[in-house]
């Protein structure tokens, strides 16, 4: 499959007091019209990729890379103006927790019809009927009513259901999901899923869905890369995650509780420094 | 506007503040209504009347020269609420729009403006007003243009402080990754969010402004006699404290509850406003 997004070799680096923290380290891949995900254990570099592919790393960091390009441009030579133009209008991100990635003092509506307005030359009247639309199709029943709540009114799986629908308005080519349903219960989880789903096979984007939850990766990802310190360790189609080869892929796959094999004690993944090399 | 409501219920159950409300609005409806609440011309000499104590024909009594101190007072509401509506017009856009942009652009720029403002911080208010008066010339609008000079800085900080937890929330990484400009997320996100500690803050430091336009009227810089400034009047009434107490006593009133009124205002804001005692 062609891809639209194309990372080589990106490394991102941290100068602090106490020393270089190198965060990611040499990360390669491709994102054609599918569902890649990322799993990985807190502070292996996931979410930082995401944000180095959009530039929006923290301040005190250094980002490099043989290559980033979507499609046929090249983002490590795009100007500052340029990646605002790309953010949300070609590469658009859904952030965790929808309670504080919605500005609470601003109805969700207009948040959602300035996402459209950034990229847009549209009326205001035009932009909230573009709102409006685009809550319907991330399924909300009564898209009025729900225009002019606040973040604080809305619960969470709506909330994350605002959040797709403001990252989508623009229509980007790719959509980067940080663990887009960590902050959700498991029931609503699946109902979100089902939208993001819906919406990324209808229009024909590529996703990347950063998690850490290795399950759902591999029932609703097309292919899983697995990072451990800012490495990707293993890459395969999330069919086969189960013969994953690499010790560390394999080891948090002992250590996930299973209701049809049930085990006394689960065992604790085992380190091993060679990895790194 | 549910919000706005619920604020305004709890600023109304707080007594201070209702009354510190009830004098603010007291004080902006005798200023409009000056002309018809004072009973003489404010400026009206009568020598035959001079340095008559409280009665019924003349209520806070008459000045030196006979003018009708009620009168005066009453037409004094309006220079004070020229100044404090005029400080406060130029101080909080200013404040807020070098305290944002410090604090979301950071670095250099940061730098440059907040060391500006520590310059101008590090003078006390009411001298640096009388330096600034000396140098534009004596006068009223010189008097509100000294003032917004020493004012400014506290709302620099204060949006900059605020700018600076603000810039690093979700939120505003969620609008920058729709592409949004900088100008357009200090506009559109940060801005709204300052406001509330901005209107207390414009509230609060309203007394100091009102103090500091008396100060410089009582020291002879700010507004000019014959003008009935409360300040200057209260300067003209302190060599008669002695024997015609009266004469100083209710413009110093009128400047005490004013003052007063404002800080009890802001300290209800600053509660009412408060999204966390709801």
């Amino acid at each position: 499959m062609e891809p639209i997004l194309e990372v080589r070799d990106l490394h991102v680096r941290f100068a602090t007091p106490r020393g270089e923290v190198h965060a990611v380290r040499g990360v390669g891949f491709g994102v054609g019209r599918e569902k890649v995900g990322i799993v990985g254990e807190s502070g292996s570099g996931k979410s930082m990729t995401g944000r180095a592919i959009l530039r929006i790393t923290p301040r005190g960091c250094r980002t490099s890379a043989a290559r980033i390009a979507l499609g046929a441009e090249n983002l490590l030579a795009a100007s500052e103006r340029r990646m605002r133009e790309i953010r949300g209008r070609r590469v658009s991100m859904i952030l965790q927790d929808p309670r504080f990635s919605l500005n609470p003092v601003m109805r969700v509506g207009d948040q959602v019809a300035e996402s459209y307005l950034v990229h847009h030359r549209a009326s205001k009247r035009e932009a909230r009927e573009r709102a409006l639309d685009m809550f319907s199709q991330v399924r909300i029943r009564e898209p009025r009513r729900v225009y002019d709540l606040y973040p604080h009114e809305v619960s969470g799986g709506m909330g994350q259901r605002i959040m797709i629908a403001m990252m989508l308005i623009p229509e980007p080519a790719i959509l980067i999901a940080d663990e887009p349903t960590s902050a959700l219960d498991v029931t609503v989880r699946t109902q979100v899923l089902a939208i993001l789903d819906d919406l990324v096979t209808r229009r024909g984007l590529g996703l990347l869905f950063i998690s850490h939850d290795l399950n759902l990766v591999s029932t609703f990802c097309d292919r899983v890369l697995v990072m451990y310190a800012g490495r990707i360790v293993e890459e395969c189609l999330a069919a086969d995650l189960e013969n994953a080869r690499h010790p560390y892929t394999r080891g948090l796959l002992e250590s996930m509780p299973r209701l049809d094999a049930p085990r006394e004690r689960l065992p604790v993944l085992k380190r091993d420094p060679a990895w790194l090399e | 506007m549910q919000r706005a409501w619920f604020a305004w219920l709890r600023l109304l159950r707080n007594p201070l503040a209702a009354t510190g409300l009830a004098i603010v609005v007291a004080l902006v409806a005798v200023a409009i209504f000056a002309p018809w609440i004072a009973p003489q011309d404010p400026f009206a000499q009568d020598l035959a009347q001079r340095l008559r104590p409280p009665s019924t024909a003349h209520w806070f009594g008459t000045d030196q020269v006979g003018r009708d101190l009620f009168s005066r007072v009453v037409h004094g509401s309006r220079i004070t609420l020229f100044i404090v509506a005029l400080v406060a017009v130029i101080v909080a856009p200013l404040g807020l729009a070098i305290g944002t942009i410090a604090g979301y652009a950071g670095g250099m720029v940061d730098t440059a403006l907040m060391r500006l403002t520590d310059i101008f911080l590090a003078f006390p208010g009411l001298i640096l007003a009388l330096a600034f008066v000396a140098a534009l010339g004596p006068g009223l609008v010189n008097a509100v243009i000294a003032i917004a000079l020493t004012q400014w800085p506290g709302f620099a900080r204060l949006a900059r402080a605020e700018t600076l937890v603000i810039r690093s929330s979700d939120y505003i990484a969620a609008s920058r990754i729709q592409g949004a400009s900088a100008a357009r997320i200090v506009l559109r996100h940060v801005v709204p969010m300052c406001m509330p500690s901005v209107i207390v803050r414009t509230s609060l430091s309203m007394a100091g402004v009102i103090l500091t336009a008396a100060g410089l009227g009582f020291l002879g810089l700010g507004a000019q006699p014959p003008s009935p400034e409360w300040g200057a009047m209260l300067s003209s009434g302190r060599r008669f404290l002695i024997d015609y107490w009266w004469m100083p006593t209710f413009p110093g009133l009128a400047i005490m509850s004013v003052s007063l009124a404002f800080n009890l205002l802001g300290d209800g804001l600053r509660d009412a406003l408060d999204p966390r005692s709801e």
